[in-house]
């Protein structure tokens, strides 16, 4: 009994490693959004990819912030994220070598179904945040540095509503800076700032009966894919300033030798080949398309 | 919600789910990889910590009490700075790998293993220790002696160390990076599916953990019932 007993136990850890170490030769590591993997998205395409270059990703799924933070510091070998003035700078920088520009979908602001505020029929974004603070209707931010997040405070500063920036002032490399973030002034009242991923904030938000800009392709997801479904409906939609362009740039191997540059290379052109660029046009959840491809014609 | 999940989680353990199998895989053998490193340098630490009078001995059992309350997002912090691309260990390439899964819960769990320890082996009588110092033994003897007979103790503190990494998510996260075929754990992979709201899919894998749990404890309850009663 007692050898049996530690014979399992044995064949168990064996049996763990064994199902642990059978991976593909070649493998590279992705920081992403949480919107490109909790959508759905990269369990159509990565297969795919693996299929054609024998080639496998690892993906790290984070807010945009903590994605371009992983290329600075090497710690990836190539990053798929969503706001095109970081990814740029991204680029000018150094860090990494060429931004291809993958696919698009859009930013909506959603609330309750009664809409408090009366957002319906604003017109533009900029009149719809106003009513929002006007109204000191419940707003539900990321507050996490994501590329959603970057959204919110660019529109914030359009829209006219008098804003503030709130800092912490750390010290790096020696030299005293201020991590700030813009909020509309004299919000404590009903501005939320929850620190959390696109999904955790719709839930939140849905919950407390709040405000919230979202990617359309995460609120798809949630009003439509889940059950119970949240009861948040689009208010506002549709203004070219919100539209939200996914890019994929690998890692500079001049900044960090190690990384396996021509792999991540050889994923970022797939990403934009006929083939890939079909997959994310035909991808559906609940019968929407979420993304839609920027490098082919449709 | 609770019974849908429980279903769920009885046809995902019947139908033997292989994306299942491999994050149960990953969950187990980093686990059980860190509970074993922690249980070799934390137990014959707790006997000699135990066993030896010291100058500073009551800062240092102060000390390990402290580092009990250590969260595992601090750990996660500490080691992902060293282990880094920027970090002194960069170049090991560690990050995100299931061997820095194993670091962190090291980290974590040696307190857990040492201060157990040391209250197992601070039950035993002093008569043992004195008798078999009369005997002759050396203090390797007398550790090995004195071991053997707080087995119970120790067994329960690297059975509580194991406990505490198998329902870690702090450390899994941030180092391991959830990704999916590598370091996507038990507990991540219930936060991942919290965060895409599929709660019942999450309080399904939570269900498997506990039964993982459950009869890896049963296992050792039998393999300790079998020891007592052999000598008795």
């Amino acid at each position: 009994m007692r050898v049996t007993l530690w014979a399992a136990l044995a064949g168990l850890i064996m049996m763990t490693s064994v199902a642990v170490t059978a991976a593909a030769d070649e493998v590279i590591t992705m920081s992403t959004t949480t919107s490109t993997q909790a959508s759905g998205l990269l369990d159509i395409l990565l297969p795919q990819f693996t299929e054609a270059s024998g080639i496998e990703v690892k993906v790290v799924a984070k807010g945009t912030g903590a994605a371009i933070r992983d290329g600075m510091d090497g710690n990836v070998d190539v990053i798929f994220v969503h706001a095109r003035e970081r990814e740029e700078q991204f680029v000018a920088e150094g860090y990494g070598t060429k931004r291809y520009a993958v696919m698009h979908n859009d930013f909506v602001i959603v609330g309750p179904a009664d809409d408090p505020a009366g957002v319906r029929g604003s017109g533009d974004v900029q009149e719809a945040m106003k009513r929002i603070a006007d109204h000191s209707a419940l707003f539900v931010s990321r507050g996490d540095d994501s590329g959603t997040h970057t959204k919110e405070q660019q529109i914030w500063r359009l829209s006219g509503v008098p804003t503030e920036e709130v800092g912490t002032e750390i010290v790096k490399g020696g030299t005293p800076v201020t991590l700030s973030f813009v909020v509309p002034a004299d919000s404590e009242g009903w501005y939320r700032s929850i620190g959390q991923g696109m999904g955790k904030v719709l839930t939140f938000a849905d919950e407390m009966g709040a405000y919230t800009l979202t990617d359309r392709g995460t609120f798809i997801k949630y009003k439509y894919g889940i059950d119970p479904p949240i009861s948040l409906e689009i208010v506002n939609e549709g203004a070219p300033e919100l539209a939200n362009p996914y890019g994929v740039i690998p890692v500079n191997p001049e900044k960090f030798p190690h990384v396996k540059y021509d792999q991540a290379d050889t994923f970022a052109r797939w990403l934009v080949s006929e083939q890939a660029q079909q997959l994310i046009g035909s991808y559906r959840l609940e019968g929407k398309q979420l993304f839609f491809p920027d490098a082919i014609a449709q | 919600m609770i019974l849908d999940s429980l279903h769920s989680a009885f046809l995902l353990l019947v139908s033997w789910d292989a994306e299942m199998i491999e994050i149960v895989a990953v969950s187990l053998r980093v686990s059980c990889a860190s509970t074993l490193v922690a249980a070799l340098v934390g137990v014959p630490s707790g006997v000699v910590i135990a066993l030896n009078r010291f100058p500073g001995k009551r800062l240092c059992l102060t000390v390990l009490n402290t580092l009990l309350a250590l969260p595992t997002v601090v750990i996660g912090l500490l080691v992902y700075s060293f282990i880094s691309r920027r970090g002194v260990f960069g170049p090991l390439e560690l990050l995100y790998t299931q061997k820095a899964i194993i670091i962190g819960q090291v980290i974590l769990i040696i307190p857990v293993v040492t201060t157990l320890t040391i209250a197992a082996i601070s039950r035993i009588d002093r008569r043992y220790r004195r008798t078999a110092l009369t005997l002759g033994a050396t203090s390797v003897q007398m550790g090995w002696v004195i071991l053997k007979e707080a087995r119970f103790g120790v067994m329960a503190a690297v059975i509580a160390a194991f406990g505490r990494v198998i329902a870690e998510v702090g450390i899994s996260m941030m180092l391991g990076g959830n990704a999916k075929g590598f370091t996507r754990t038990m507990t991540t992979a219930m936060a991942l599916e919290y965060d895409k709201g599929e709660f019942v899919l999450a309080i399904a894998l939570g269900a498997i953990l506990l039964t993982f749990a459950f009869s890896i404890n049963l296992m050792f309850h039998f393999l300790q019932g079998r020891i007592r009663g052999d000598d008795v």
